[in-house]
């Protein structure tokens, strides 16, 4: 017998494919991608995500997720 | 120390007065050279062409350090050089980071030339004594001093004292001896080095300044590619400069106002920023710590692997416990990022000091996971101790870690053993072992004289001596033109691999770290994408060393309005800051595309330097298969899920079908392959020949179609 496939909702962080969550925020995104990083810059769909905003801003199912990790000490 | 010896009384060898002149716009137009041998003194003119093509700091010591060596020379030979030089914008105090000097030698581990930027104030009272560069020539029969007097102009060869040795001793003593009183002290800045840079390969200098609210002498280091072993091969006990006072515009600028203004601009962000950004302030470097670790990035037990479950012992909450805070921390007046921690009070367990109490210095990110987590060791007391005695001793603490974790290692693999060893138990984790082998260091006995002499020695002697695998060591010893690595596992980064293995003078992190750019944000996916960033950081960071600045206000902290930059891992407004810093300085009038040229000049004339030394080729940017790739079947299953699903990706191959040898083996065919792809795709952008040699047509768009260069260059081009 077939299996049959479910599609599965997603979005692209850095251009890695990861699943969606309902509700999904900036801070979640983050937290699944481990990114515990502080100087960064979020641009969902290439609108910027202001750090303040970054527990209330909500993903969209398809999203283009950009976390830029600034330089720091190194 | 008690100390009542006067200058007088140490036996002077030669004496030279000079007319101090005064500063224009960053430069005295002159720079000083010693020899040490022949007890003779130059002054030397900077013309208007140094300074344009050379700018100054890196740059002065590198164009020095060419007229004065041959491409034979070696580190030890009387003709070889130490030059320090500031840079035009050192030495002012309205903007932070702004102290820095270069010095620059023929390296013992490499054989090429070797450049280390460094705090401390010597390099800005030296200007203000009247030179922008010192260079020193020669070899002295007798362990001396060279005592540049900024208050009298005058510059004295002496005898030195026997006593002290080690650093945090010797720079107290020379403090009190040259400072005509407490109140002086601050007037005086020693370079020295300590006993293990004798004895060993990597010896590095402490640079000194007075800390007038703590009472005590601080040093930062000059660490890379044994400059301090060079030092004490001279004969060289210390460096002493005196001067009257710091007047608020000893540079004499060509317009101070846009230099407080950004400086004022500057200060406010960090004042406001920095406790929510880095905590610089708080905890220096060391907050990497836990960053790296969450990255997997942070070396442990020699590079395999890159995070540990014990990391947060070393994380820098435990190091803010025990640096002191609140307190004005800058390695130069005005810093406010002010990020030289230190840890007053610490009681020694070993060594000679045992039972002392002293004060260390750092630990910045650097020698923590060095001497920490790359040789196991998950203990801040135990970190502590190394690092003061790494200093003490003139130990450079990146190359000493390197080393240790590399002869841990081979101990581990039962490639040396306890005879080799004289007893010691090598493991991972063990500080007690690493302590032993750093006391070693400075006595000139035992083991620890082996490892002293870096890992590249060490792989020839173990291969030679010990039957070791060839190829294993090539593999795991974490070096590069003999330079060992500094402390970020770049296996999982490609464009990083290129920043560290394509460097001019080795693997150092401080020309490129882009580590974040290309493996996190993913945001250099092609080689043509990863060859620019390889071209702009590294242009970029040169310029750091041709000011005498620090880099780490450059990106350390960063300004509101950053994020709507277009680019900005660049930090635009900081950039522009540099720019119009340089111009208020010098009176030029560059733009930020200059900034990259003027960087681009000195960069290529260090690579033909590499060349005319018989290296500085492709060859020569080859690196150990441990910075690209799993060397182990261990390490290979650290990553297991991420290297399987890479062969099945990108190599179409099926990891089920194959066993673990064999797919390190594939694995390795493949990404060497792709560091070669880098090498050409870089060397394009830089525009050097597919053998890495700057192109002629090149120096002229440069303006560096000097003789000498072409003459270098032109035998090496097909
Ligand atoms: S940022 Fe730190 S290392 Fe750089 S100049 Fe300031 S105190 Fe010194």
């Amino acid at each position: 017998m077939e299996t049959q496939q479910t599609e599965k909702n997603t979005i692209t962080v850095n251009n890695r494919t990861i699943e969606w969550e309902e509700n999904m925020t900036v801070r979640r995104v983050l937290e699944v991608m481990n990114y515990t990083f502080k100087m960064l810059v979020v641009k969902v769909n290439g609108r910027l995500v202001k750090r303040k905003d970054y527990d209330h801003a909500l993903v969209p199912k398809d999203a283009d997720v950009k976390v830029l990790h600034l330089v720091a000490g190194g | 120390m008690d100390n009542q010896l006067s200058p007088s009384q140490l036996r002077l060898i030669q004496e030279y007065s000079y007319e101090k002149g005064e500063i224009n716009r960053g430069y005295n137009n002159r720079t000083l050279y010693v020899d040490i041998g022949k007890n003779e003194f130059k002054e030397r003119p900077v013309s208007d062409e140094m300074k344009e093509k050379f700018i100054g700091g890196k740059g002065f010591g590198l164009r020095l350090l060419w007229n004065g060596t041959k491409p034979d020379t070696k580190w030890d030979d009387p003709e070889n050089e130490i030059v320090i030089s500031p840079g035009p914008i050192a030495g002012i105090t309205q903007y932070s980071g702004t102290g820095k000097s270069l010095v620059v030698s023929i390296s013992p581990t490499t054989d090429l030339v070797i450049d280390s930027n460094v705090g401390g104030y010597f390099g800005p009272y030296l200007k203000f004594a009247g030179f922008d560069a010192l260079e020193i020539q020669g070899k002295s029969d007798k362990e001396i001093l060279v005592f540049i007097d900024g208050t009298e102009n005058k510059i004295k060869i002496q005898e030195a004292p026997e006593e002290p040795k080690d650093s945090h001793e010797l720079v107290e003593f020379l403090t009190e001896m040259y400072a005509d009183d407490e109140k002086d002290k601050k007037n005086v800045s020693i370079v020295s080095s300590g006993q293990a840079a004798e004895h060993t390969l990597i010896g590095m200098l402490n640079f000194s300044w007075y800390d007038v609210r703590r009472k005590v002498c601080r040093v930062k280091q000059a660490g890379r590619g044994g400059i301090g072993t060079v030092f004490r091969n001279k004969n060289i006990k210390a460096l002493v400069v005196k001067i009257d006072k710091v007047s608020p515009n000893a540079n004499q600028v060509a317009d101070l106002k846009p230099i407080m203004e950004r400086g004022k601009r500057f200060t406010k962000e960090i004042r406001e920023l920095d406790d929510e950004q880095n905590r610089m302030r708080k905890v220096g470097t060391s907050h990497l710590m836990e960053i790296m670790n969450e990255y997997d990035l942070l070396p442990v037990h020699n590079f395999q692997y890159g995070s540990h479950k014990d990391a947060s012992n070393v994380d820098s909450k435990s190091f803010q416990q025990r640096f002191t805070q609140g307190m004005p921390d800058g390695c130069w007046l005005g810093c406010m990022m002010s990020c030289c921690k230190t840890v007053e009070g610490f009681e020694l367990k070993t060594g000679p000091y045992k039972g002392q109490k002293v004060d260390v210095e750092g630990p910045e990110y650097e020698t923590a996971a060095g001497v920490g987590s790359n040789c196991g060791i998950f203990d801040v007391d135990s970190i502590l101790e190394i690092n003061f005695y790494c200093d003490t001793y003139g130990i450079d603490t990146i190359s000493y870690g390197t080393s240790v974790a590399f002869a841990m290692e081979c101990y581990e693999k039962g490639i040396i053993d306890d005879q080799v060893t004289g007893g010691i138990k090598l493991n991972f984790g063990n500080a007690r072992a690493s302590l032993k082998l750093l006391h070693q260091m400075a006595k000139g006995k035992g083991f620890g004289v082996v490892v002293g002499q870096g890992v590249r020695k060490m792989k020839e002697k173990f291969i030679r001596d010990y039957d070791a695998d060839p190829e294993l060591l090539q593999d795991m010893g974490m070096e590069n033109k003999g330079l060992e690595y500094s402390q970020y596992v770049s296996k999982e980064s490609l464009a990083q691999q290129g920043g560290y293995a394509m460097t001019n003078k080795g693997p150092q992190h401080d020309e490129a770290w882009v580590i974040f750019m290309d493996m996190v944000n993913n945001q250099i996916p092609t080689f043509e994408d990863k060859a620019e960033a390889l071209h702009y950081f590294p242009m970029f960071r040169t310029w750091f060393g041709l000011m005498g600045l620090c880099k780490l206000p450059w990106n350390d902290v960063e300004p509101v309005g950053n994020e709507e930059t277009e680019e900005p891992e660049k930090v635009p407004e900081h950039v522009d800051n540099y720019v119009t810093i340089f111009n208020a300085v010098t009176g030029k009038n560059i733009n930020k595309y200059e900034l990259i040229k003027q960087s681009e000049r000195v960069y290529n004339f260090q690579r033909i330097f590499n060349i005319r030394r018989g290296k500085g080729k492709r060859a020569h940017d080859a690196q150990p298969y441990r910075a690209a790739g799993p060397v182990t079947e261990e390490e290979y299953k650290s990553r297991e899920k991420r290297y399987d699903e890479q062969l099945k990706k990108v190599l179409d191959i099926d990891p089920q079908e194959k066993s673990i040898p064999e797919k390190v083996k594939l694995l390795k065919k493949y990404r060497e392959d792709r560091y070669e792809k880098l090498l050409d795709a870089v060397y394009e952008r830089r525009g050097w020949t597919r053998q890495g040699i700057p192109k002629i047509e090149h120096l002229k768009d440069l303006g560096m179609d000097l003789p000498e260069l072409i003459e270098t260059v032109k035998p090496h081009l097909d």
